[in-house]
C-alpha cells in the first residue's frame, strides 16, 4: 500500500512550492518585509534598499535555486528510470563530472581568449558543460550497452572510471590556471548560487521548461521499461530512439545546472526516492512531483546556507550533502524494516 | 499469421539458429520443446523480432516483422519472457495495466481489462499489493496477467499472437490447469500462441503443433502424436522413455524409462 495518492501528493506540493518561494524571497541576512516584495514585484517600486536587494539579488536567486533543484530532481528520475535502478545519479554514471570538466576547460581556456564579456562568458562556460555531460553520459552508456542490452553493473562501474577520468582532467586544468579561474573553478565544485543574475535565471527557466515539457511524453515509455528493455520493446515503445532523446535532455539538464551553479550533490539521487517512497514508480506522477519537491529543496538549503553562518555563506551544495547523506541512510534502514 | 522462413542466427560466431523454418496458425497452439541450450528462447527471440537475424525472413500477418511499427506490433503480438526484471516497487495493478501501453482505450475501459485479467489469473487479492515483495509464481502469473490485458481486445491490424516462454516454470499444479486452461480460451478467440515448455506431457496436452529443436535446428514438427516418440526423444534428448495410453483418457503419456 502507498502512503499518499499521487493526486494528493501534487496538490500538497502545489501549495508548498509557493510558501517556500516565498519564504526564501523574505528570509535572508536581510530580512525583506512582504510590502517590499509586493511593492517591487507588482507596483514597480525598486527604489528602496531592500527593493534593490530584492529584485537583483534575492528573487533570481530563489528562481534560480528553484530551476536548478527541479531540473537536478527531474533528470534524476528519468535516469534511474531508464537505466532501471535507483542509483543512477548525475554524480554516480559521470555526468555530473564531465559537465564539470567541460566547465573547467571553458573557464580555463575561455578566460584567456575572451576577457570580461559576462554573457559570451556565460554561454560559452553552458555549452561546455553540455558538450562534457553528453559526451560522458554517450561514453558511459556505449560501456554499458552490449548486444543483450544496457547493463546497469558496468554503468555504475564506467560512471566511476569516467568520473575519475574527468576529476583527473580537471585537476589538471585547475593545475595550469590563474588564480582566477582557480577559484572560479573550486567554487563551481561546491555548488553555489551567489553569483546568481537574472541571465542564469532565464537560461536556466528556459531549460526546465524545455525538459519539463519534453520527460512526461515518455512517461508511459520509461514505467514500461522498468519491466526490461525487451518487455518495452514489446510493449511497443521505440527503446532505441527514446534512450537517445531522454540521454541527450538529460545531458543538456544537468550540464546547464552544473554550468550555472556548479555541482549540487544528492539533490537527483535522494528527491526522486523520497517521492516514490510516497507515491510509487509511476512516471506520470513522478517527474512532476520531483521537480517540485528538488525545486523546494534547493531553496530551502540555499536559504539555510544564507542565514546560517551570516553574513557570510555556505555554499547550497554543502547544505544539501550535508542534509542528504544522512536522510538518504535513514530512507534504507527504513525500507529495510519495512521489507 | 506467422512464417519464419530459413532462418539463421548468430551471436559472436556462436551459430544459435541454423536454418530454421516454423508456421503459425490463428487458433492454433504451437509448443517448443528441446533440450537446455538447444535455441528454444533463440527461436522466440528471431520471431519477435528482438534480435536481428543473419538471413531468412520473418513474415507477419503478411508484412516482414520490421515493417510493422513498435505499437502497432505490440497490440498483435504480446511476448512473456523468462523471470522479471522488475525491482521498483509497483503495485500489481499498475504492472497489468503496463499491458495497455500500446493502447489508448482510456482509464475506464484499461481499469475494466486489469479486473478481469487478474481475476483469469487468480490475482484478484494481490490487486494492491507490491510487486517486488511477491513470490516468484505469484510474479510470474502477474506478468501473464500483463501479457492477456496486452491483448485483450483484437487488433485491426491483423491477427494475433501471444509467445510464452516458460509460463509454467514456477507455477504449482494447479496453476498450471489454469494456465493452460487460459490458453485454450485464447485460441477459441482466434489468437495463435508459441509456448515454449519442457514438461513433455504438459506439451502433449496443450498443443496442436510440437517444434521439437535441437543443435539449433528443427528436428521434428507436427502433431504431438507424430513427435513424441521413443526413438525422436533418444535422439534428441539422450533419454529413453516409454509412451503409454492415459487409462482414462486414452492420450499418449510420456513415461521416462
Amino acid at each position: 500500500m502507498r502512503l499518499l495518492s499521487p493526486q494528493r501528493l501534487l496538490f500538497c506540493l502545489a501549495i508548498l512550492l509557493p510558501s517556500c518561494m516565498l519564504l526564501s524571497m523574505i528570509i535572508g541576512p536581510v530580512n525583506i518585509s512582504l510590502s517590499v516584495l509586493w511593492n517591487s514585484v507588482f507596483v514597480g517600486d525598486y527604489n528602496s534598499l531592500d527593493a534593490m536587494i530584492l529584485t537583483n539579488i534575492r528573487i533570481p536567486r530563489v528562481l534560480l535555486g528553484a530551476c536548478v533543484g527541479a531540473t537536478l530532481a527531474c533528470c534524476g528520475a528519468v535516469l534511474q528510470g531508464l537505466f532501471r535502478n535507483p542509483l543512477a545519479d548525475p554524480t554516480l554514471i559521470g555526468v555530473s563530472a564531465g559537465a564539470s570538466a567541460g566547465a573547467s576547460f571553458a573557464i580555463v581556456l575561455g578566460a584567456s581568449i575572451v576577457h570580461g564579456g559576462a554573457l559570451f562568458g556565460i554561454s560559452v562556460v553552458a555549452i561546455a558543460a553540455f558538450t562534457g555531460g553528453l559526451i560522458t553520459s554517450f561514453i558511459v552508456y556505449r560501456l554499458a550497452s552490449g548486444p543483450e542490452g544496457t547493463s546497469v553493473a558496468t554503468m555504475l562501474l564506467a560512471g566511476i572510471a569516467i568520473s575519475a577520468l574527468a576529476g583527473a582532467i580537471n585537476s589538471l586544468l585547475s593545475f595550469f590556471s590563474d588564480d582566477e579561474s582557480l577559484r572560479r573553478i573550486s567554487l563551481w565544485q561546491m555548488g553555489n548560487l551567489d553569483a546568481s543574475t537574472w541571465q542564469h535565471v532565464w537560461l536556466m527557466g528556459a531549460v526546465f521548461i524545455a525538459l519539463i515539457v519534453a520527460f512526461p511524453r515518455d512517461a508511459r515509455g520509461l514505467n514500461a521499461m522498468l519491466l526490461g528493455e525487451s518487455e518495452a520493446r514489446h510493449l511497443g515503445i521505440e527503446v532505441e530512439w527514446m534512450k537517445r532523446r531522454l540521454i541527450i535532455f538529460t545531458a543538456l539538464g544537468i550540464g546547464v545546472s552544473v554550468a550555472v551553479v556548479g555541482m549540487v550533490a544528492f539533490v537527483g539521487l535522494i528527491v526522486p526516492h523520497l517521492v516514490r517512497l510516497l507515491i510509487g514508480p509511476d512516471h506520470r506522477y513522478l517527474i512532476p512531483a520531483s521537480a517540485m519537491v528538488g525545486a523546494i529543496l534547493l531553496m530551502l538549503a540555499d536559504t539555510f546556507a544564507r542565514i546560517i553562518v551570516a553574513p557570510a555563506e555556505l555554499p547550497a551544495g554543502v547544505i544539501t550533502a550535508l542534509l542528504g547523506a544522512p536522510f538518504f541512510v535513514s530512507l534504507l534502514i527504513q525500507q529495510r524494516r519495512v521489507i | 499469421m506467422l512464417a519464419a522462413n530459413n532462418i539463421d542466427l548468430s551471436i559472436n560466431g556462436v551459430k544459435l539458429l541454423d536454418d530454421v523454418s516454423l508456421e503459425l496458425a490463428p487458433g492454433s497452439v504451437t509448443a517448443v520443446i528441446g533440450p537446455n541450450g538447444a535455441g528454444k528462447t533463440s527461436l522466440l527471440k528471431a520471431i519477435t523480432n528482438e534480435v536481428a537475424i543473419n538471413s531468412g525472413s520473418v513474415v507477419f500477418n503478411g508484412k516482414h516483422i520490421d515493417h510493422w511499427s513498435a505499437r502497432q506490433r505490440a497490440a498483435m503480438m504480446a511476448v512473456l519472457a523468462q523471470g522479471s526484471q522488475l525491482n521498483f516497487p509497483f503495485t500489481v495493478e499498475e504492472v497489468v495495466a503496463l499491458g495497455r501501453t500500446p493502447h489508448s482505450s482510456g482509464i475506464e475501459r484499461d481499469n475494466e481489462i486489469v479486473t478481469q485479467a487478474l481475476k483469469l489469473v487468480d490475482c484478484e487479492y494481490l490487486r494492491n499489493r507490491i510487486f517486488t515483495r511477491l513470490s516468484g509464481g505469484e510474479k510470474q502469473r502477474v506478468q501473464f496477467a500483463r501479457v492477456l490485458a496486452q491483448i485483450w481486445e483484437p487488433s485491426e491490424d491483423g491477427q494475433q499472437l501471444l509467445v510464452l516462454d516458460e509460463p509454467t516454470a514456477s507455477f504449482d499444479l494447479a496453476h498450471q490447469q489454469m494456465m493452460l486452461e487460459t490458453v485454450a480460451t485464447l485460441t477459441n478467440r482466434n489468437i495463435a500462441v508459441l509456448i515454449v515448455l519442457h514438461d513433455l506431457n504438459l506439451a502433449i496436452s496443450c498443443a496442436d503443433q510440437i517444434v521439437m529443436i535441437g543443435c539449433g535446428q528443427v528436428q521434428a514438427v507436427g502433431a504431438p502424436e507424430q513427435v513424441v516418440n521413443p526413438e525422436t526423444i533418444a535422439q534428441v534428448f539422450g533419454v529413453s522413455i516409454d509412451i503409454v495410453p492415459h487409462p482414462k483418457t486414452g492420450a499418449p503419456v510420456v513415461i521416462p524409462l
